[in-house]
């Protein structure tokens, strides 16, 4: 890898990446079966620096903010690239996002550009939202057919200056990214990550999980998703290794892709994590007896071999047929977005594959521990990573306090949102609102959340304030959504769900008819983002001045009910 | 060839089958998110059963941000 210490910006430090490994394969992107393309540094940058001219040529300069909203594929590495290079601060958004709510971060951020996918600038283009982002100028947009009528946009493909772009160089407290943590229905959350937070955060990469030139890192996760963008742009790109870009996400499609390509590392989120080993459950219970009992017979001897740390060589040979449908050179899945459950990371070990376990948010730009698998520890999110100072605020007797961080990675604050960034950024250390403690090993272990928020499976976050909008005007006095766990404390990080809290008008009864709007209305949402249950509280709610409601104060007032009895059915 | 108002009755039909639905249950105007309670996962192996039925190949990224069965019939015919 680049001594990253020598770089002031990222953008800098990809330019000489793709001098430096020229010749090496960068990038590969498969549309199934299909292997579409295989570039390499030198023809990245040929593809990339038309684009950075025409993006100089229309007026782009130093601090200038450009959105990319797009599934994981070449053009979203090379649009970023000419966004650095041209001294640019990159806002990647989600796509799964509603093109409302896209256009709403639009909106937030600022950019003046919009880089997008066709199927993506059907949706965008034909939503009401596109009225108000008045700060777009430019609109480009890739895979257009040739017939299309891209409604005031431009094709990214013919997108191209004349002549060499300039290299706008940036200072390492220079934003590089503004990361959205949330944010769609109520207060947006742009994290300002800075140069430096990127630089600091992928250093210490290599002594854990080396990556060289030939090295393929397969990228699942959105490229928008912090731990995508380090770990299938950044990191790979500054130590010259392949990322594979698959353009399906179906299963049949990224099982062959391990194989094919030879993959070294992957990352999932938990709820994919836990599929996988669904699968192969089924086939080692699919194996005729005796060769179930030499299976598990050899699964044992792995266990034994590899307690003190991972043999990944030793493995291979051992449990050689589930290794191969692996591709034969995984060195680790990465998991991460949400908590994993120990039994899962257990039984990947277990077979000899390596699940590295971390805990990190957006705000401090990817991960803050890992764990090192010396040993391997399955009930822990691991150490933390060199340059972190870690501490537990206020803890109880157990241990347990608030997660805190103080690093160099941490964010520069929320855009346009001072209020917020002096609440979650204390004299230079950054609440996480997770609770934990450390181990007598120096292991983190993750308890619950201090946060009225809640993190599903596939790594998705979800705010109470997000959900409150499609329950407005509903037939009562008043109303607010919990995160129940923040509530009634549970030393969990599994199975989080969200409550309904409602106070009755005078005389009014829970009663079917209420019961169902809530239920109608509980189905406009997305399948993880609806209340499990209804809380009643006849009181009023306790407000501010301005008539906000004050849900730490209310959240006081309902922990003194009875968890058990007061949370009622849908 | 397949009228639209054809491929989206087909659509409808295939997507109740998969989920186990009373024939009928679904409108074309349905957001498939919600009114199924399904997550993306599960709404990959529907595209494939639909792809197998028409016999088309529909890319992941051509439906992204696609939620309604109109649409989703819309995208399929361009394709027939």
């Amino acid at each position: 890898m680049l001594d990253l210490s020598k770089y002031q910006s990222i953008g800098q430090a990809l330019k000489d990446a793709l001098d430096q490994y020229a010749d090496e394969v960068c990038l590969i992107e498969a549309d199934r079966e299909r292997e579409k393309e295989r570039l390499t540094y030198r023809d990245f940058k040929a593809r990339a620096h038309p684009f950075v001219t025409a993006l100089q040529e229309g007026g782009f300069a130093a601090g200038g903010r450009a959105s990319i909203i797009m599934t994981n594929q070449s053009k979203w590495l090379i649009s970023a690239y000419a966004i650095f290079f041209a001294g640019g601060t990159l806002v990647p958004l989600d796509y799964k996002l509603t093109a409302d709510e896209q256009w709403q971060l639009v909106k937030h951020s600022g950019a003046s550009v919009l880089i997008t996918e066709y199927p993506i600038w059907r949706q965008l283009g034909a939503s009401a939202g596109r009225a108000a982002a008045t700060n777009v100028q430019a609109i480009l947009v890739t895979e257009a057919p040739a017939n299309a009528d891209l409604a005031g946009a431009q094709r990214w493909e013919e997108f191209r200056g004349a002549g060499e772009p300039i290299f706008v160089p940036r200072g390492r407290k220079d934003t590089a990214c503004v990361v959205y943590s949330s944010g769609t229905g109520g207060r947006p959350k742009g994290c300002m990550m800075t140069h430096e937070n990127y630089l600091e955060q992928c250093a210490p990469f290599p002594a854990l999980y080396p990556l060289w030139p030939g090295a393929t890192y397969l990228s699942i996760l959105p490229t928008n998703h912090a731990i995508d963008f380090m770990l299938g742009f950044f990191y790979p790109f500054v130590s010259g290794a392949i990322v594979v870009h698959l353009r399906t996400l179906r299963p049949e499609y990224v099982r062959a892709a391990f194989p094919k390509y030879k993959i070294t590392y992957v990352t999932l989120v938990p709820v994919v994590l836990k599929n996988l080993q669904k699968g192969l459950q089924a086939r080692f219970e699919a194996l005729s007896p005796w060769k179930r009992k030499l299976f598990n017979g050899l699964v044992a001897v792995n266990k034994a071999l590899t307690r003190s740390r991972p043999r990944v060589g030793l493995s291979r040979l051992l449990l050689k047929q589930v290794h191969e449908a692996f591709g034969g050179q995984l060195r680790a899945i990465i998991v991460g977005g949400a908590f994993t459950e120990p039994q899962v990371l257990r039984f990947f070990y277990d077979l000899g594959i390596s699940v590295a376990n971390a805990y990190g948010l957006t705000e401090a730009c990817t991960g803050i521990t890992v764990n090192d698998l010396k040993p391997f520890r399955a009930d822990t999110v691991g150490k933390p990573l060199p340059g972190m100072e870690v501490r537990i605020m206020n803890p109880a007797a157990d241990g347990v306090g608030e997660v805190s961080v103080r690093s160099k990675t941490v964010m520069a604050g929320y855009l346009n949102d001072p209020e917020l960034t002096a609440e979650t950024i204390v004299d230079g250390w950054l609440l996480t609102g997770d609770l934990g403690r450390f181990d007598e090993t120096g292991h983190l272990q993750l308890s619950g959340r201090k946060k009225n928020m809640i993190v599903t499976e596939e790594g998705k976050n979800i705010y109470p304030e997000d959900v409150e909008t499609v329950f407005e005007s509903l037939a009562v006095k008043e109303f607010c959504v919990f995160a129940a766990n923040y509530i009634w404390p549970k030393r969990s990080m599994v199975g989080e769900k969200l409550v309904l809290v409602v106070h009755l008008e005078p005389g009014q009864q829970y009663g079917e008819v209420l019961r169902r709007d809530i239920n109608a209305r509980n189905k406009r949402l997305l399948n993880y983002k609806r209340v499990h249950g209804v809380v009643i509280l006849d009181e009023d709610f306790p407000r501010t001045a301005s008539l906000k409601i004050k849900r730490n104060v209310l959240a006081e007032r309902l922990a003194k009910l009875d968890n058990a009895t007061a949370i009622l059915s849908l | 060839m397949r009228t639209l108002e054809q491929t989206t009755q087909e659509v409808l039909d295939l997507a109740a089958k998969h989920f186990q639905l009373p024939a009928g249950s679904l409108e074309p105007a349905d957001d498939f998110f919600k009114k199924l309670g399904i997550d993306s996962l599960q709404t990959l192996e529907m595209l494939s059963r639909i792809e197998n039925h028409f016999g088309i190949e529909l890319p992941d990224y051509e439906v992204q941000g696609v939620s309604d069965f109109k649409t989703l019939a819309e995208r399929i015919q361009s394709r027939l």
